[in-house]
């Protein structure tokens, strides 16, 4: 069956595509959508509806659609597209869905690319109000951008037989885009939805790339001086029983499938409407060939050019009446219709008429939404029955019928002002020209709207067939159930009932919605009721399309050291730190984890073991000032540092918590050489230059980043000052000659220049080699061949880390949190007494001199071979764990596997931790067992600190 | 998306900026001659207004310089830039402490 007219549309004829719907094969032509090219083959229905599976069809030919809702499988397989907007192409494939789409398992490999854009004027819509507003905006030589959703211009005048200047519109509007092509400046989208409208006129636009494999697209990032909205205007549903019926359809859609498409959808139409718009569909459907018997209008009396038109063709109009339902099973075979009295009460007779299709409009709402996402304000107008735009909140003007303007000279009057208004507000001065004399649609008469057709039986409460969002299958039962409920706010009986939350958010059903409140509530008007908000995206987009190329590896980017391509051929296993890729550890075959680590751990407490540790921050400061603004940030003093020395240091927030530590290295008396924890580096960073910028000026002290310029190899464990002697065989590495806490400058024998400092974060005799990065692989691989003969080590942050918390050095960020004070991590003695620090006087407050906060210590578990989950909460003995909620003594920090202690051991924040020395602590674990360890000293490992000078 | 003029290289997103917060709360000269409440309030108070707020940015991927701005906080509509250490213009646009 084909329900193709002979002539006419926009549609390709010599271009035949196959397609598959629901498994069976099709034909359409090119230019065709999927809705179309079904409609042509008389497929009307879609999947069944989401919770009560009724039958559901097409019902617009656009992005508001309630219930085309299909899965695209071929070309490229995506959920939750609408038949109507989806682009006919060979080969296309696709299944209706019920309500819900499924995402393909394999990866979107199309290409999204993202695109930023600053614009004088943005055009949004080339219906004839946006065609206007950009030809005269581009004439004054302003940058100008017109974007539009479909796949060519002209918007409404693409479904209607209106003429321009005495010609069809669709010459004016390939005249205008001939014109748009030629100005240098001009720039026009096609298949690109403007999605969502920001601050300070910043616009995202989504466009389609069918023509690329795969698919794919582009998001424009847009930011324009003036934006002109020409968003059109959305045709409302009616809300009458069994207004969801397969063969209902939208007025000016049938007129579009008629025109645009050369698809008559129906062979005996019923129309049904409040207003005069829906007289062109009847008529264009008697033209087309189609049966209309009737045409039901709302108005007691419609105007009479209107109605004599309407019986020369030979259609019956009905006036003041309603159809008050529906015939049919999955396909409409009639209506019912009566005579409605001016109070909206259902009167005489029934009358019913037999029909395949019924062409329905509940009048017309402007397309606010981009409008109110950008802060602009709407009011209800009574006259045109809609919510139109009322104040701006940006540099933006709304024209056309997206501001309720419904003929077609006063769109173009209010785009050529529109256009003009705003290239000249952006700088360009232009006037606009007169307007091009028209036919087509005139003023139209008023409406009478009609929100909510009575049942023929009982109440609201009832009239479950009555839809209000199909998609939701919510009905106008479920409305007054909401308010039954006590609920007023149109946002409070939204969420109740799901109104408007499906995929089109409202876009078909939201006023309608409102008017059906309002006559519920006793409201006046639906501008007593207000709208919902309105929130972007416009229309459904994908996340591949937000991510673009931001994805894999791109999606954040890596950073690796000078040694890194060693690490992959020794075959280290990774971890993320921040944004550095780093060794976690190195297995030999067969090792695990624990293993490697463990063997890792004993080279470098009974041999000589090395790590990559050029990821730690490093900040060069330099200036007359520098000790003195070190001094004031860290707790501790650096302005009396010899040069020459190292000293470790703790920096506080003004709160007076702990943010960060490190090491920091005099080179000379205007410059030192502060290292940061790995992660923590730009903050570190940007936390010196705000101090020096906002607070003290008059430091003359600057502060570079050297992270990057400098490789740190650090060699650990009691052979590591043989392996330095020769390898930096000048250099004199005695106890004495090379003290720990000091820095010597060395070239090494391999004639690469060396800074060298004498540091340990692992209680053992330790060195860190910092060399230019560029040399930092060489000088890898030189330690490595120096330390053979010892069997050097290499080890990775899993070491590094039990090796520290096995002295009790916190990592900042792990053990503490943004709540902890250098005392709490029994620190007192970095704290200087006699200056003044950022974070210093906090120390005075009450709360951070609580016995009771909780304090770093060492936890044993009883059982030496338990390893308690890092987080594990820590409770006293006896307490109820049952309770709500529970008392918490503190949590664990850090645990591992200790080879130097043949046992587990952990790091834990314990409130009062320091007083509770011997005592148990129980730790329960997630798998529902409970266990018990020792609470004791955070320094685990030679508390002594013998070790350190090797 | 804000977009913000940094007074040493132009109009630029807002991505490229950091956020701290009110600006012109000093750091009190004497924090010890201060009482515990006029710390903590120093710490942890700040204005929250409808309307305009005298900010600071920092553009972290630009120059990496702190200045300030007059944003309103509902229309986000920026009025002033102007360098760290200076005060905030009045609406004839003469400085004020």
């Amino acid at each position: 069956m084909s329900n193709r007219l002979a002539s006419g549309g926009r549609v390709d004829r010599s271009s035949r595509l196959r397609f598959t719907f629901d498994g069976v094969e099709y034909t359409g032509l090119r230019g065709d959508t999927l809705a179309s090219a079904l409609l042509a083959n008389g497929v009307l229905a879609v999947g069944p509806s989401l919770y009560r599976e009724r039958p559901r069809g097409i019902v617009t030919a656009g992005v508001d659609d309630p219930h085309a809702l299909v899965q695209l499988e071929r070309p490229f397989s995506e959920p939750m597209q609408l038949a109507t907007t989806v682009e006919l192409c060979e080969g296309l494939a696709a299944t209706g869905l019920r309500g819900r789409g499924r995402l393909d398992e394999a990866s979107d490999e199309a290409r999204y690319d993202k695109t930023y854009l600053h614009t004088d004027v943005l055009v949004v819509g080339a219906g004839p109000a946006g065609l206007a507003a950009a030809l005269v905006a581009g004439r004054s030589g302003a940058r100008v951008v017109l974007v539009d959703d479909q796949p060519e211009l002209g918007g409404s005048l693409l479904g209607g037989r209106e003429e321009i200047d005495g010609r069809p519109a669709l010459a004016w509007v390939d005249e205008v885009r001939a014109e748009l092509d030629a100005q240098p400046e001009t720039r026009v989208l096609t298949r690109a939805t403007a999605i969502g409208y920001h601050d300070q006129n910043y616009l995202l636009v989504a466009e389609r790339r069918p023509d690329r494999p795969g698919g794919g697209g582009r998001l424009w990032h847009f930011r324009a001086r003036h934006v002109v909205l020409a968003t059109g205007a959305h045709e409302r549903p009616l809300v009458f029983a069994g207004n969801d019926r397969p063969g209902v359809m939208a007025a000016a859609a049938v007129r579009s499938y008629l025109n645009r498409y050369a698809v008559l959808p129906g062979g005996r139409a019923v129309v049904f409407t409040t207003g005069d718009s829906a007289y062109a569909t009847a008529l264009e459907l008697a033209a087309a060939g189609a049966e209309v018997p009737a045409l039901v209008d709302t108005r007691p009396e419609p105007p009479v050019a209107l109605v004599e038109a309407a019986r020369a063709a030979g259609i019956e109009v009905l006036a003041g009446s309603v159809v008050v339902g529906t015939e049919g099973g999955a396909r409409l075979t009639g209506v019912r219709v009566r005579a409605l009295t001016a109070d909206d009460e259902l009167t005489g007779p029934v009358r019913e008429v037999a029909c395949d299709l019924l062409a329905v409009s509940g009048g017309w709402s402007p397309a606010v939404h981009l409008w109110s996402m950008a802060r602009g304000t709407v009011r209800y107008d009574e006259a045109l029955a809609a919510f139109v735009p009322d104040r701006a909140a940006q540099h933006v003007r709304a024209c056309g019928s997206g501001r309720g303007r419904y003929d077609l000279a006063g769109c173009l009057t209010e785009g050529l002002t529109a256009g003009a208004e705003a290239a000249t507000a952006a700088g360009f001065p232009v006037t606009a020209p007169a307007t091009p004399p028209c036919t087509g649609d005139e003023t139209p008469a008023p409406p009478r709207p009609v929100w909510l057709v009575p049942g023929e039986e009982g109440d609201p409460s009832g009239w479950r067939d009555h839809f209000v969002d199909a998609q939701r299958d919510a009905t106008v039962a479920d409305v007054h159930r909401a308010i039954r409920a006590g609920m007023r706010s149109v946002e409070h009986i939204k969420r109740y009932t799901t109104i408007g939350t499906a995929h089109d958010q409202g876009k078909s059903c939201g006023v309608a919605a409102i008017g059906v409140i309002a006559r519920l509530l006793g409201a006046g008007s639906p501008g007593e009721v207000g709208t919902t908000t309105f929130r972007g995206p416009y229309v459904p987009v994908s996340f591949a399309l937000l991510a673009g190329r931001e994805r894999g590896p791109l999606f954040d980017p890596v950073r690796t050291t000078a040694v890194h391509p060693w690490h992959v051929r020794r075959g280290a296993v990774f971890e993320n730190v921040g944004q550095w890729h780093r060794p976690r550890y190195y297995p030999r075959p067969g090792e695990d984890m624990d293993a490697a680590v463990l063997r890792e751990c004993r080279a470098a407490r009974e041999g000589v073991a090395m790590m990559d540790a050029s990821t730690l921050g490093k900040i060069d400061v330099i200036g007359p000032d520098a000790g003195a603004f070190l001094d004031r940030l860290y707790t501790n003093g650096f302005a009396k540092l010899p040069v020459g020395s190292a000293r470790y240091g703790v920096m506080c927030r003004a709160d007076g918590m702990v943010f960060d530590d490190g090491v920091t290295v005099r080179l000379a008396p205007d410059h030192y050489y502060l290292t940061t924890t790995t992660g923590n580096a730009a903050a570190v960073l940007d936390w010196m230059e705000e101090w020096l910028q906002t607070e003290w000026p008059e430091l003359r002290v600057h502060c570079t980043s050297v992270t990057e310029q400098w490789s740190t190899v650090a060699v650990v464990g009691p052979r590591s000052r043989e392996v330095l002697a020769a390898l930096a065989p000048d250099l004199d590495v005695s106890n004495e000659g090379f003290p720990f806490m000091t820095v010597r400058d060395a070239v090494l024998a391999n004639g690469v220049p060396a800074r060298i400092c004498r540091i340990s974060f692992s209680g053992e005799l330790a060195y860190e080699i910092n060399v230019a990065s560029w040399y930092g692989l060489a000088v890898w691989e030189a330690v490595f061949a120096y330390g053979a003969h010892a069997g050097i080590t290499p080890y990775g942050t899993e070491t590094m880390h039990v090796l520290r918390a096995e002295k009790g050095y916190p990592i900042v960020g792990q053990d503490t949190d943004g709540t902890v004070t250098p005392q709490d991590l029994g620190m007192a003695w970095i704290v200087a007494r006699h200056k003044d620090f950022v974070g210093k006087r906090s120390f005075g407050r009450a709360d951070s001199a609580r016995a009771d906060r909780r304090h770093l210590v060492g936890l044993l578990p009883v059982d030496r071979a338990e390893l308690l989950p890092e987080g594990t909460q820590l409770v006293a003995p006896g307490a109820d764990l049952a309770a709500v909620p529970v008392d918490s003594l503190g949590h664990v920090t850090s645990s591992y596997r200790s080879a130097a202690l043949d046992r587990t051991f952990a790091l834990a924040l314990v409130r009062g931790g320091r007083d509770r020395i011997g005592d148990t602590v129980l730790a329960p674990l997630p798998d529902g067992r409970t266990v018990a360890a020792t609470v004791t000293e955070p320094v685990l490992f030679d508390p002594k600190g013998a070790r350190r000078d090797g | 998306m804000l977009l913000i003029a940094c007074p040493w290289c132009g109009e630029r997103d807002e991505t490229e900026f950091h956020y701290g917060g009110q600006a012109h709360v000093a750091h009190p000269a004497d924090p010890h001659a201060l009482t515990d409440a006029e710390w903590g309030a120093y710490l942890f108070v700040r204005d929250n207004p409808k309307g305009e707020f005298a900010e600071r940015w920092v553009h972290s991927a630009g120059c990496r310089r702190w200045f300030n701005v007059v944003r309103h906080t509902v229309t986000h509509d920026i009025s002033a830039v102007y360098p760290a250490g200076q005060p905030r213009p009045n609406e004839q646009g003469e400085g004020t402490a």
